[in-house]
């Protein structure tokens, strides 16, 4: 699972109000290169909840993103290779998503988050 | 890529082997799926840098194809993890990178605008009744751009209806219709090889 996917994701149980973002827990994490696309990044930024994104990324021992960030930044070349490796490049290979309001854990296993509610939850 | 060889790539992935009835999972055949993607990228230009998400995507049949029309995300989402396998087998095959998530479509929980396209064959609620509603409406919701999907042509009438007045869509058109061959998966079924006529439809969300 990437950061993309992470950052997209919240706690859908009846009653929660604010699931997002989920906390991660962390036992397999693993990197996989791929290609560069400024301007997808430059796309998907906007879309992006920058402060979930770099407390994740920094959560899976990549602390290279700053806390806060504006599209002026989407310039730099060095700026783009880290947030592209953020949002991309890790991955929850195995651990869990913590639902930030119920402590409730989501499954992640050979990459795949398990967001099935139980039935008492929906 | 062409149309002949996105068909011909999507003709080498496994389907299912156990299918479950109570989810009608019924494969989306590689002439379906090439021409959806295809149509959806050729005629409006809702795939090549999109992100698109595969509602329901089964064994990864429509994500897979979107990714090879140069979709640069693709999210597939569905209930039943063997499926959720059998989709990862496929994307990997292909080489491609696939975002899975295993979630009931009716509680997604999705933040924001990220997905441009959503593309789906859901259930024809022929099983379970509103399932193809309950695809429709999430897919209406989380989709910035536009949603492809498939239904039934006798539904017609009541999918514009309920697509316009009650999941707010800005747009609903069919494109095309086609026969889709129902193989005989199930024992209910009594014929060998069913063929149902199914709308190609395109449906674009309130701003």
């Amino acid at each position: 699972m990437r950061l993309l996917t992470h950052n997209m994701l919240s706690s859908n149980i009846k009653g929660v109000v604010n699931g997002f973002p989920l906390r991660i827990e962390a036992e397999k994490v693993i990197h996989k290169e791929v290609d560069l696309n400024p301007d997808f990044l430059r796309n998907i930024f906007s879309k992006i909840e920058w402060r979930a994104l770099s407390d994740a990324a920094r959560s899976l021992g990549y602390a290279e993103l700053p806390e806060e960030a504006e599209e002026s930044m989407l310039d730099s070349d060095e700026f783009l290779g880290k947030f592209h490796h953020a949002l991309l490049e890790i991955h929850l290979e195995e651990g869990a998503l913590v639902c930030p309001e119920t402590g409730r854990k989501f499954s992640v296993s050979k990459g795949i988050p398990n967001m099935l509610l139980h039935e008492d939850e929906v | 890529m062409k149309l002949k060889q996105l068909e011909s790539l999507l003709g080498n992935l496994q389907q299912f082997s156990n299918p479950k009835v109570e989810l009608e999972q019924y494969p989306t055949g590689p002439h379906i799926a090439s021409r959806m993607l295809y149509m959806a990228e050729n005629s409006y230009g809702d795939v090549t840098e999109k992100v698109v998400a595969d509602f329901g995507c089964g064994c990864g049949t429509l994500g897979a194809a979107a990714a090879l029309m140069g979709a640069e995300q693709v999210f597939g989402i569905d209930v039943d993890s063997e499926s959720l396998e059998m989709a990862t087998a496929n994307a990997e095959d292909l080489e491609l990178d696939i975002e899975f998530v295993q979630c009931d479509i009716r509680n997604l929980g999705w933040r924001g605008s990220s997905v441009d396209t959503v593309v789906m064959n859901p259930p024809f609620g022929t099983r379970r009744k509103g399932a193809d509603m309950e695809f429709l409406c999430a897919a209406l919701k989380i989709a910035s751009g536009a949603v492809y999907s498939l239904h039934k042509t006798s539904t017609r009438d009541h999918i514009k209806r309920a697509a316009l007045r009650d999941f707010g869509a800005k747009t609903a058109e069919v494109l095309c219709e086609l026969r889709f061959d129902v193989p005989q998966l199930y024992k209910f079924h009594k014929k060998k090889e069913v063929d149902v006529a199914v709308d190609l439809w395109r449906f674009e969300p309130k701003d």
